[in-house]
């Protein structure tokens, strides 16, 4: 029975091998950290990691994971309106209102699940979604499992997605939905202008915050902290996984009746275990360690401004950027492959990304900064990227 | 923002509307590990209360056992808190693969992929797989999430009857015509406990050449004699080509999924399933607490074995004491009592008797059929399961039920 | 008329009925008990394009228009007029 679906398999994989699609996995034997191991032995800089706050593997977590252990055990075998719901996971919701200033939050197994059962429970036929083209792929996939009408727009383009707005008034409801930080680019949604329009087409404002929670704003409150308007969006999702920590876990935050909503409604919390109680724990003290200092916040926005500059005096061609997200433009695919295996010779750790993940024509070195770089770090890895670039002819 | 208050009542009337008809979602709040005796706040602010728990899908007991508490504790010294990177960029350690192993020797198949959670196993791996030239045939019953993973699929779909293999069989006629024909079902059905006729499915599979798919989450660990799962109790194991399942159940509870299978089609959710694309994997100290279990598990049967006793006891304790159950094979055992409000209103009683069980009502389950789910545990011993039973007839007493067939039951509660 | 009605009828009862004991009639809910779950529908639609070669958009395939034998006859009715 399985013959020939193998046969068609193993010729669809060697189309993606022959594409140069077909992507290996690089097995890492360390801790996640500034500087990993690989399994040959190898110690490089990790220069492609979320790590954004450095808290991978932070001592902090990790005690507060320990503890939880001892008091609430391992897994909770269960989903949460069974018997899965510990009192832990009650007070990360709570904290995690709090550090976004909204009413009410939700927590999923990851992001991947807040954004995937996020608009089913809430939207109908009758209803509009407006979706930046860029946002990330578990939007996508929670906007295909819902019934509402689907508009996109052009990247961060408003007139664009005024112009949808106004297609989209017959509907009931409207909502706008972007990326706080987009992934490839590291350019952030312009909340601002996105309100006003959202205020002048009667529309709904969700922002999914996993690339800036933690990041962005003077205290990574995120976008809504840039921009002045904490409290001001309907539904914020952002995950555990990156900034916060990094080990999984997602949330959904925002008004009350929609977080209530969510809890009878949402599939991927109801038919899923929660994060297991040691990830609450760390989530609760990740939280705690960001309301009490912003040092992390502060080392990353230093680091980042640090390494943007200085690569673009060597005259590196880099994407604006407000992000600890930094694209270091090549063009061409190859290129961005070369440049990227020699410099893991020198050490450093990077990707690079190519079509179809970026447009055609717009490879690039995605590089993320983060927390846990020591100053060493950056400038071993800009002399590497100054090096390696000089040779490929990159710079001059 | 525009949230103006026509969009607040739609919400504000819709969950009162889901309270009046008394299916309103509560949660119970739980300080402590999850095992056979637990600490509950319910509702919110009360007292502390210890129970029993009848409803976690903690077959094996090894929620909180403490060698895997010990290695959760030793990968977070080895292996840091959390990788912060999807799987293909920098998201992966030597124990994702060495669990990726451990699952495929475990299971008997050829290659394993982990997923963040069986629902995203589930939900990604049929779009990786399937095209609109191809057919998905499911198990009415199937969980939710593989739903889910079918709409995402362009392939198309249809159902059968739950477990009738005539009418399957039927259907995979009727398809004929469609380059790949899947067949997907539950392993063990999560609401009535049944099991699938994996043995029947796959000589229909190879007579209509069709691909069978089998989600084993509520066997894997405990079903079959030595636990792989349904396709060891039916005798096929080798013969499934794709196998999901979950490591939050009886594989330690915390969370985590799998596909596990065929190579070719291990190697295409690698490069094309979107949740392990675009999400972590499971987190480095959980990894290190699921391989314990796989080791616990490999170096004795005697876990299942007592589940398997606590399981007779159980069920021949409620059946004889008068209960209408569902027959099954597995530690799950409903217990029937047809009308939604006699289903909580006995899981409140028993609540208050100290016995944690949770009454289940349309939609979970079809109209007509509420039940009180009850779910075994290796980690329950005698005494813990002679309280509940004698709970449950306390109870069952107090409503009248004991002894009644499912008609005298409706006839005296309704539907 | 009363053809059409047997017709979805019996192709119901063969479909969905799980157990014996539950009897399908004319105007027996079927969404909304249960009987047919809103992801099995959509073989009932298809089933119903093929048999009458008629074409139900999406809209109107709502679990309301399809709850009962009656009400997909009316609805299959109002498509075999338009032809």
């Amino acid at each position: 029975m399985y013959t020939d679906f193998r046969r068609h398999l193993q010729s669809e994989l060697n189309k993606i091998e022959e594409a140069g699609l077909y992507k290996k996995e690089r097995i890492i034997g360390s801790p996640q950290a500034a500087e990993i191991e690989l399994t040959d032995g190898s110690r490089v800089l990790n220069f492609c990691a979320n790590n954004y706050l450095g808290l991978s593997n932070s001592p902090g977590l990790i005690k507060a994971a320990k503890e939880a252990l001892d008091t609430h055990g391992y897994g909770m075998s269960s989903v949460r309106f069974i018997c899965g719901t510990s009192d832990l996971h009650k007070e990360l919701e709570e904290k995690i209102s709090e550090f976004f200033g909204t009413e009410d939050t939700i927590l999923y197994a990851a992001c991947f699940d807040a954004n995937g059962g996020l608009f089913e429970p809430l939207l109908t036929s009758e209803d509009a979604i407006i979706s930046d083209v860029l946002n990330h792929a578990s939007i996508i996939d929670g906007v295909r499992l819902c019934k509402a009408r689907r508009y996109r727009y052009e990247n961060a383009d408003m007139e664009d997605l005024e112009s949808r707005l106004a297609a989209a008034q017959e509907q009931r409801f409207r909502i706008i939905v972007t990326d706080g930080v987009f992934s490839m680019d590291g350019n952030v949604a312009p909340l601002d202008k996105i309100l006003a329009l959202a205020e002048k087409y009667r529309a709904m404002v969700m922002v999914d915050e996993s690339h800036s929670a933690g990041v962005v704003g003077k205290t990574g409150r995120g976008i809504t902290e840039l921009f002045n308007a904490r409290a001001k969006v309907e539904i914020i999702t952002g995950t555990l996984g990156k900034a916060f920590g990094g080990a999984i876990g997602g949330f959904t935050t925002g008004k009350k009746e929609i977080i209530d909503m969510l809890r009878q409604r949402s599939r991927p919390y109801l038919f899923s275990n929660s994060i297991p109680p040691l990830v609450a724990a760390a989530g609760i003290r990740m939280i705690d360690m960001m309301t009490e200092t912003n040092d992390l916040q502060d080392r990353l926005h230093h680091n980042t401004s640090y390494f943007v500059n200085r690569m673009s005096e060597l005259g590196f061609d880099i994407k604006p950027t407000q992000s600890a997200i930094c694209a270091v433009m090549l063009y061409d695919a190859r290129l961005a492959q070369e440049l990227a295996a020699r410099l893991l010779d020198e050490g450093i750790y990077v990707i690079g990304f190519y079509y179809p993940v970026v447009p055609k024509d717009e490879a690039r070195i995605r590089v993320q900064l983060s927390a846990a770089h020591e100053q060493e770090h950056l400038d071993k890895a800009i002399k590497a990227f100054e090096k390696i670039g000089k040779e490929l002819k990159v710079i001059q | 923002m525009s949230y103006s208050n026509k969009v607040k009542d739609l919400y504000v009337n819709q969950l009162k509307d889901i309270k009046s008809a008394g299916i309103y979602k509560e949660e119970r709040f739980i300080h402590s590990s999850q095992a056979a005796d637990i600490e509950v706040e319910f509702p919110r602010g009360s007292d502390l209360k210890n129970v029993i728990n009848m409803c976690a899908n903690n077959y094996l007991g090894l929620s909180s056992h403490p060698e895997v508490l010990k290695a959760a504790h030793e990968g977070l010294d080895t292996r840091g808190y959390g990788m912060s990177s999807v799987r293909f960029i920098c998201g992966t350690q030597d124990i994702h693969r060495e669990l990726e192993n451990k699952v495929t020797e475990f299971l008997g198949t050829e290659d394993t992929i982990l997923f963040p959670s069986c629902m995203d196993a589930n939900a990604g791996v049929f779009e990786a797989l399937l095209t609109s030239e191809d057919i998905m045939i499911s198990d009415r019953l199937v969980h939710a999430s593989i739903i889910d993973g079918m709409r995402l699929c362009s392939a198309e779909h249809d159902t059968f009857k739950h477990s009738n293999m005539e009418h399957l069989e039927q259907k995979l006629q009727l398809h004929a015509d469609k380059r790949i024909k899947m067949v997907i079902t539950d392993g063990v059905f999560s609401m009535d406990g049944d099991l699938a006729k994996l043995d029947e499915m796959v000589k229909l599979c190879q007579k209509y050449d069709a691909l069978l798919f089998v989600d084993d989450s509520h066997s894997s660990g405990f079903i079959g004699k030595t636990g792989r799962g349904t396709h060891e109790h039916c005798g096929v194991m080798g013969k499934i080509d794709i196998i999901t399942t979950t490591f939050g159940k009886a594989l330690g509870g915390a969370s985590g999924g799998c596909v596990s299978g065929r190579k070719e089609i291990v190697e295409m959710c690698r490069q094309k399933a979107r949740p392990y694309l675009f999400s972590n994997t499971i987190s480095p100290v959980v990894v290190a607490g699921v391989l314990k279990v796989f080791e616990i598990l490999s170096q004795s049967t005697e876990r299942r074995d007592k589940l398997e006793n606590n399981t007779n006891f159980w069920r021949k304790g409620l059946s004889d004491a008068g209960f209408v159950l569902k027959e099954g094979n597995s530690p799950i055992v409903p217990v029937m009592l047809f009308n939604a409000k006699l289903s909580q209103d006995f899981s409140k009683d028993l609540f208050n008797l100290g016995i944690y069980a949770i009454g289940f009502f349309f939609p979970v389950v079809p109209n007509g059929q509420a039940r009180i789910r009850t779910q075994i545990s290796a980690g329950h011993e005698m005494h813990h399961l002679e309280k509940a039973l004698d709970a449950f007839i306390k109870v069952g007493k107090k409503y009248g039920i004991l002894g009644l067939t499912k008609q005298e039951i409706i006839d005296k509660y309704g539907l | 008329m009363e053809d059409i009605k047997d017709l979805v009828l019996n192709y119901v009862i063969n479909e969905y009925q799980e157990d014996e004991d539950d009897e399908i009639t004319y105007d027996t809910p079927l969404i909304s008990s249960g009987f047919v779950d809103s992801f099995s529908m959509v073989s009932l639609k298809v089933f119903l394009e093929k048999k009458f070669n008629i074409s139900i958009p999406d809209e109107e395939a709502t679990p309301e228009a399809f709850d009962s034998v009656n009400k997909i006859v009316d609805l299959v009715n109002g498509y075999l007029e338009k032809k």
